[in-house]
């Protein structure tokens, strides 16, 4: 469908056919003054609007959106207070890499500067948070736009691109010629990787015999889960993924090594350490995974790939840095290399494996790490979206995700209140899968209202609350660190989640044994509604193992130390 | 710490500069001067930036600035053969006793004498940054009460564009 030549539009009706043509089909939003020509234009429109109850909620869901469906996804929010609730979803998804396009309405043209009523500088204020903005100037350049931002969004690194248009523009007609393509003179991201780069990494793999392929987000956003897979069965080197990774190569798949970095499986921290090479792939050196950055991989050459040339070196200097789409550099080096000489490296590792397993006791109370694995074995198939805190990090540890965008959470910024909201989108995005929150007491409560979302639009995303009765990561630091003086991290008896969940409509289960847990998982799923199960975990459980930060990653504290 | 001189071509829009000196402040890095001004082309600004640091700082400011959707065309001219320009106002103290001798080094320096008053002078210069300082430390012995630089701009001699 394209806009008819010289047809007279409404910037309203501009931006809604702009969307129509970027095949966007549903879109997250609250209304607002500033927006009502739009909304007016939405009533007829064929789009799918989920109106959230703030508009925190409305940016995280295009981003569990865009997530689990590998789409940009869209948000909308009025001027002022409605697009500084934006902010800390536009800051999530930036950090990320994640595609999405804000739209905020913003006061007339004639008013900008002056203080107007419900006027903030929304393009000044995420100038740090987005990777490209607009304010739109007239209504006539709302089209090409609306296609710029889209295609910023969705190619190169991805991220979020914000349209702010004045009210002027979107009630301002003007006569409407069909888009022409895209032209931006400054951008033109790599997507292949440099041939002679690709041959000199594919010979220093050649003399590797302790290879470690360490992957992140990058891998999940370019789809080269395959390619990935295959690299580690040809070169039969292990993979370690960071917690943006997850999910980018089977739990299961026997080369997998699971998380690395301040919370990682310690076999994956000593791999890494002891490795001669890393293939680093789509991965930014972030210091949660790195730890102190000159301790991190003494005896590693480092081969870089990125699709953003900026993160090549900014961290950890490269050897081989190789700029370009994950994917499409994956399939030339495969193309290059053989097997290495890995099996002693590969049976070390498998020993460390055996001595370091990820473990917990379950006792009379519930653990819960014992909860995700109920869960991942109740449904192996679910999406798993989670908040931001001690049960994030467990999700990560212990279900077993089998397939690329299955594991959607805050890396990047870790923001409390993700989870919810992004499960919202994630199960609009896929309502074909099972798509479960899980969370803790602490992170659920700051975006909670939004079960009213989930009922009203009946979008059935089962809420898993791993209830300790404390903000449970600042209290584990604060056992460690602070000798047990828990300040303000006690949040027992806040909220009785199950009548919260009642109250909206919702369903509520409780669950306090752990023979109770299975059931209510099933329960829940079976319900077909918007559920929240408060499980009642063992209060003072810490996530092992862990690296105090700073440290090299293979110094960790914890009961059984370093061992 | 070295200086470094960077050509950035951008597009002639508004909030450019406010991201450029945006990515500076972000990251701690200091600009010792950044001149703006439009190009033969009205669609296109050039920014000359002298920022300090070491190798990897300028490596960073490069891809950071590359990442800027707005940026066409980042070089670094540090090591090309350039022409470089400031241009200095100076309002320096002057009276029947000081006049002259201030006259006289405005004209070894080719600078101009763009205002006079009964007790200063102003005094136009454009040169290099060492030209610029230069005049400055002679004409502080007389008391200066105002200056204003520009910063430098600059341009890679030859036919060779950036």
């Amino acid at each position: 469908m394209t806009i008819g030549s010289l047809e007279k539009v409404t910037g309203a009706r501009a931006l809604i056919k702009g969307l129509e043509e970027e095949d966007v089909t549903t879109m997250f939003g609250y209304p607002g003054a500033a927006l009502l020509h739009i909304y007016d234009e939405l009533y007829d429109s064929n789009l799918r609007h989920v109106l959230v109850r703030h508009e925190q909620a409305a940016v995280h869901a295009a981003d569990g959106y865009a997530r689990v469906t590998g789409k940009t996804g869209v948000c909308m929010a009025t001027s002022g207070p409605g697009a500084t609730n934006l902010v800390t979803g536009i800051a999530t998804a930036y950090m990320d890499s994640i595609p999405i396009v804000a739209l905020t309405g913003q006061v007339p043209h004639s008013i900008i500067g002056n203080d107007s009523f419900q006027e903030a500088d929304i393009t000044g204020i995420t100038l740090p948070i987005t990777k490209h903005r607009y304010l739109v100037p007239e209504a006539k350049d709302l089209p090409r736009i609306v296609k710029e931002a889209f295609h910023i969004a969705s190619t190169g690194r991805q991220g979020p691109v914000l349209i702010d248009m004045p009210k002027d523009v979107i009630n301002g007609e003007f006569e409407c010629n069909s888009i022409e393509t895209v032209k931006l003179q400054g951008y033109k991201p790599t997507y292949r990787g440099n041939a002679q780069q690709i041959k000199k990494a594919a010979e220093e793999i050649a003399n590797s015999c302790m290879p470690i392929i360490y992957a992140g987000g990058g891998v999940i956003s370019s789809n080269a889960s395959a390619e990935l897979a295959e690299l580690a069965e040809t070169l039969m080197a292990p993979v370690t993924t960071t917690l943006m990774g997850i999910s980018s190569i089977p739990a299961e798949h026997p080369l997998n090594l699971g998380m690395l970095g301040m919370h990682g499986s310690k076999y994956a921290n000593y791999s890494v350490q002891g490795s001669d090479l890393i293939i680093a792939i789509g991965a930014r050196f972030d210091d949660r995974v790195t730890g102190k950055l000159q301790s991190f991989a003494p005896n590693a050459k480092i081969i870089h790939i990125d699709i953003d040339p900026a993160e090549i070196s900014k961290n950890v200097p490269a050897h081989i840095p190789i700029v370009g789409d994950a994917k499409i550099v994956l399939k030339s080096l495969i193309k290059h290399v053989k097997q290495c000489n890995s099996e002693t490296w590969l049976e070390k590792i498998n020993e460390w494996k055996r001595e370091y397993p990820l473990t917990y006791e379950q006792g009379k109370s519930i653990k819960p790490q014992f909860v995700i694995e109920q869960i991942s074995e109740a449904c192996s198939n679910a999406i798993i979206v989670t908040e931001v805190g001690q049960h994030q990090m467990w999700a990560a540890q212990f279900f077993k995700y089998k397939e690329p965008r299955t594991f959607i959470t805050s890396g990047g910024l870790g923001t409390m209140g993700y989870g919810f909201p992004a499960a919202i989108g994630a199960k609009v995005g896929r309502p074909d899968k099972t798509v479960i929150n899980i969370a803790g007491d602490g992170s659920f409560q700051m975006n909670s209202r939004e079960l009213a979302t989930a009922v009203q639009n009946d979008i059935p995303v089962v809420s898993v609350i791993l209830n300790n009765g404390y903000l449970g990561m600042v209290r584990q630091w604060q056992e460690l660190f602070y000798d047990r003086r828990y300040s303000h991290t006690c949040i027992k008896g806040s909220v009785d989640f199950v009548k919260l969940a009642e109250a909206y409509g919702a369903l509520g289960l409780r669950v306090e044994k752990p023979s109770e847990v299975r059931p209510a998982i099933k329960e829940a799923i079976a319900s077909g509604r918007p559920s929240v199960i408060d499980i009642t975990i063992e209060c003072e459980e810490n996530v092992s193992p862990m690296v105090p930060a700073g440290a090299a990653i293979n110094e960790f504290i914890g009961p059984e130390g370093n061992k | 710490m070295k200086k470094y001189t960077l050509a950035v071509l951008v597009e002639n829009k508004s909030g450019v500069l406010a991201k450029v000196a945006g990515l500076f402040s972000k990251r701690g890095y200091n600009i010792d001067s950044l001149a703006v001004g439009v190009t033969e082309d009205p669609e296109i600004s050039r920014m000359t930036i002298v920022v300090q640091g070491d190798d990897q700082v300028l490596e960073q400011v490069i891809k950071q600035f590359n990442k800027i959707i707005d940026v066409i065309k980042v070089s670094d001219i540090e090591e090309d053969d350039t022409v470089e320009r400031e241009l200095a106002l100076i309002k320096v103290t002057a009276d029947m006793t000081t006049r002259a001798e201030i006259i006289q080094i405005a004209n070894i320096f080719r600078a101009r004498i763009v205002d006079v008053a009964r007790n200063s002078i102003t005094v136009e210069v454009t040169g290099d940054e060492s030209k610029i300082q230069a005049i400055e430390k002679l004409l502080r012995q007389f008391g200066i009460k105002e200056m204003a630089r520009t910063g430098k701009i600059a341009l890679v001699r030859g036919p060779k564009k950036v």
